[in-house]
């Protein structure tokens, strides 16, 4: 039998893009959509998916939970454990435009839900804390469902296939975010399975990436010491982790996650003023197991923003333009051009430093 | 029965035709095996004292020596060797407990010759040393893993104390009084140049040697030999000592005959009394007494220094180790059953113990599915022979290697195993001034520096074949590892998947 993601390890190669409005003005996928055309060659059909900030309104402070599930059994199991835990408030099938380019499809839902105020008593766990474990809970012990998104007012859609087929299959053209991040996946194996596309998304946080990590297992054996459990053996499943644990958890900043992830060399370092040299060298020594090393470039999504980053050698392409309120990342200028014809700023960041874009206060 | 007689275990072979006659054999030699024979104009040797230490073979200026194992063996037998057999020999004649030196050299598996290390090809790059920042640096020591902010939300960047080593290697315990003042000067020297550190071992720290104790690690062993306020405060940590590899479960014993000036003050007993190491140390006799030993040693050096534990492998050494760095321990040292030793029951030697490779492995999974793997490094020694062994050691998830036998071999030993006789011809495992003087600690310190420069070279390009720019993102990474060779359970504890897989 041929293995699943998640009992193999799979690299792959891959594009990425983002746009986002520094006012919070919405867009709708369809232009996100675009930015992957050009970059087709990147991905070959084996996984695409998007990630949507600002697309719930409605049921702003509830979880969205989307999952995919082999059959109708594995629904009905898994719907008991989340009504258990959660008061749910609207379960729904996500609407999808039927196409010959995606197949194979499992069953996708998605319920806007809060955990039941009872079970937070109970494991004594805040609200975000008591949803993460639940996300863990049901992808590695229910088989056959899997909770690939579960923040608030946010989703990702991901599905095997080509990434702008992905993008008109789940409907994006009416959804409106003001932050959109994507991805093409070129898997070196044949996955077969949805839940190993990007992006792969933890509460809020959501990541694109592309390159292939050389610290995979160390990061991993690492994280898992605190509760996460790497499902999938993905370069990106980890890397989401990681930022949960240090900027949700560790409440570091955007910045300091990324001088953790992509610590700069100790010659730098020692260049440094004294008081970031002492911070600079803290970070490092304290969580020196979650340096990344090996080509990446990610896109973090999180409320209210964006963070890009490349390895410290820059071993993976990414520019990044402006365009009026808006900032656009992606893998090659295309994409962007594609998106903004005449987007301006085009520039490519130096390995390491860190591209944080914000939404200006209480406009999402 | 009185013959008790055993054929010479080597043979000298000496070439005449090329034999001058000059005698260097003769002076060379501290087992007297040479000897020149003034009426016949003949070198001759008495086989029987020979150890093929290889100082003789060495030195010929004509090359016309050679040591090479003797054929006069008992009759072959799959189940009594000649080892078994000379050895009930031996006892029978003398009733004593055989004694040996250097590591195990019996045929057990070594793991590190079964595994395998990874490359990168097409789907991520590798890094060229030459040409892009590699990274070898490590601090050991207590992490934590949680990070704490001050009221006005800023980070708190205190660290409990960490050890800095250029790269991930020390050179490990070995007492002065084991081995001689130049070996012990050699290794000073060479760990100062290349900012690693070297170990005491437990016979206290020479006061020449006071100066390099930012580079020393200086160690408290069951004996307390020379241990007081300033040597705690010289090194740069300190190790107790509970155990070591070639002996686990027993002390030590250093003859009073070799209790002799500067060894008798810097350990600080009497000339000629007998060192005796206790087999354990006797304020600790439960892992709840090592917590309070540790701390009046964190006490005593007003919590500037990093804490080290050093056992020895063992069957239980996962749950062990757990113990250790439950008790405030910020570093733990284990040694392997290859570890080599100045003198050890050979029996102990051995047959007890466990390799180091599958007891590295349990002790970082234990530690890590305790969740408490950041609140202690771990080192690893018991025979690191190579770059790549410290590579495979690291990936299995050591922060860095201890390396005793090495270190010697750099020196010049030529692994005689017979350190525990005093008579080492290369200077070493000595304490008689005309053989010390053999060593000399100003190319002995160089080759040191050689070899370690060396390794770094060679961990740099396995680290770049795998697409590692820096040695923290290889610890722990065992998807770099294979295995050849080996079954399900070997595998199963060494956390690693078979070579194809
Ligand atoms: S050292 Fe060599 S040449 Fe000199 S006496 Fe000995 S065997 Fe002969
Ligand atoms: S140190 Fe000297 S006596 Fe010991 S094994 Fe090496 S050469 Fe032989």
């Amino acid at each position: 039998m041929r293995q699943l993601e998640g009992q193999i390890r799979i690299p792959s190669g891959c594009a990425i893009s983002a746009v986002i409005s520094r006012d919070g003005r919405r867009m709708t996928g369809e232009k996100i959509i675009e930015s992957l055309k050009p970059m087709h060659d990147r991905s070959n059909g084996l996984g695409g998916g998007f990630a949507g900030y600002g697309i719930y309104p409605r049921y702003k402070d509830y979880y969205a939970l989307h999952i995919f599930y082999n059959d109708d059994l594995c629904r009905t199991e898994c719907e008991s454990y989340l009504r258990t835990n959660f008061v749910i408030v609207q379960a729904e099938i996500i609407p999808v435009r039927k196409m010959p380019a995606i197949t194979n499809e499992p069953l996708i839902y998605r319920y806007f839900a809060q955990p039941l105020p009872s079970m937070l008593m109970t494991w004594q766990l805040d609200e975000d804390d008591f949803v993460a474990r639940a996300v863990m809970e049901i992808n590695t012990h229910l088989e056959g469902s899997y909770v690939f998104s579960s923040g608030k007012n946010m989703g990702v859609f991901k599905a095997v296939g080509f990434p702008e087929d992905v993008g008109v299959y789940y409907k994006l053209d009416e959804y409106e975010a003001y932050s959109w991040t994507a991805h093409g996946r070129y898997p070196t194996n044949t996955p077969g399975w949805w839940g190993g596309a990007h992006p792969f998304s933890l509460l809020n946080y959501s990541i694109v990436h592309n390159g292939e990590i050389s610290s995979y297992d160390a990061n991993r054996r690492f994280i898992e010491m605190f509760g996460y459990k790497c499902t999938l053996q993905t370069d990106t499943e980890v890397i989401a982790y990681i930022t949960d644990f240090l900027l949700r958890r560790q409440k570091l900043t955007l910045e300091e996650t990324a001088s953790t992830i992509a610590a700069p060399f100790w010659s730098t370092i020692e260049r440094r003023p004294p008081e970031e040299r002492e911070k600079l060298t803290y970070l490092r020594t304290i969580y020196s197991n979650l340096l990344i090393t090996g080509p990446f470039s990610i896109i973090v999504g999180f409320e209210g923003g964006l963070m890009a980053l490349n390895d410290r050698l820059k071993l993976r392409s990414m520019v990044v333009a402006e365009k009026d309120d808006k900032v656009l990342i992606a893998s090659e200028e295309a994409a962007i051009r594609a998106m903004e014809p005449d987007a301006a700023h085009v520039y490519a960041p130096a390995g390491g430093e860190p591209v944080i874009v914000k939404v200006k206060d209480g406009a999402y | 029965m009185g013959i008790n007689y055993i054929y010479p275990e080597f043979e000298v072979v000496r070439n005449d035709a090329r034999c001058i006659r000059c005698r260097v054999c003769e002076r060379q030699c501290s087992n007297q095996v040479h000897q020149y024979d003034k009426d016949l104009d003949l070198m001759i040797s008495d086989e029987s004292k020979c150890v093929n230490c290889k100082r003789c073979v060495s030195l010929c200026p004509t090359r016309a020596l050679k040591v090479v194992k003797s054929d006069c063996l008992l009759r072959e037998n799959a189940n009594w060797s000649n080892d078994n057999i000379n050895e009930v020999y031996k006892q029978a004649g003398s009733g004593g407990v055989l004694l040996s030196s250097m590591g195990n050299p019996k045929p057990f598996p070594v793991y590190w010759d079964k595994i395998l290390i990874n490359a990168s090809q097409v789907t991520n790059p590798s890094i060229d040393p030459l040409r892009e920042p590699m990274e070898t640096k490590v601090f050991l020591g207590k992490k934590g893993s949680d990070i704490k902010h001050d009221e006005n939300g800023k980070l708190i960047t205190k660290l409990p104390p960490q050890l800095e080593l250029s790269m991930p290697v020390m050179f490990s315990a070995m007492s002065y009084g084991s081995i001689s003042y130049n070996a012990h000067e050699s290794l000073a020297r060479a760990a100062t140049a290349l900012g690693i550190c070297y170990n005491t071992g437990e016979g206290g720290l020479h006061e020449d040697f006071y100066c390099y104790g930012p580079n020393t690690v200086v160690q408290v062993a069951s004996g307390r030999f020379g241990v007081f306020k300033d040597y705690l405060e010289a090194g740069a940590a300190v190790e107790i000592k509970i155990g070591q590899g070639a002996k686990p479960g027993i002390g030590g014993h250093l003859p009073g005959t070799k209790i002799v000036g500067d060894i008798s003050r810097t350990r600080m007993i009497p000339e000629g009394s007998d060192a005796i190491s206790p087999a354990p140390h006797h304020d600790i006799y439960s892992i709840e007494d090592l917590r309070q030993l540790v701390f009046s040693l964190k006490e005593a050096t007003e919590y500037k220094k990093p804490v080290i534990v050093k056992v020895a492998a063992v069957h239980n050494i996962a749950a062990i180790a757990s113990g250790i760095a439950r008790s405030g321990a910020d570093i733990i040292a284990i040694d392997g059953y290859r570890g080599g030793t100045g003198a050890a029951p050979t029996r102990i030697r051995d047959n007890v113990g466990i390799p180091i490779e599958l007891a590295l492995a349990s002790v970082d999974k234990r530690l890590r599915d305790e969740g408490i793997r950041n609140d202690v490094s771990l080192v690893v020694g018991g025979s690191i022979r190579s770059s790549s062994d410290v590579v495979k050691a690291i990936a299995l998830g050591a922060d860095a290697c201890y390396i005793a036998t090495a270190a010697l071999l750099a020196l010049g030993c030529h692994l005689c195993r017979t350190c525990h006789t005093g008579l080492c011809n290369w200077g070493i495992a000595t304490q008689k001034p005309e053989l010390v003087k053999r060593l000399n600690p100003d190319i002995g310190s160089e080759r040191l520096i050689n070899l370690m420069n060396a390794w770094r070279h060679e961990i740099k390009e396995l680290m770049g074949g795998m697409g590692i720019n820096s040695i923290e993102a290889l610890r722990g990474n065992r998807l770099m590892l294979r295995g050849v060779g080996l079954n399900e359970k070997e595998l199963e504890i060494l956390g690693i998947s078979h070579a194809g897989e």
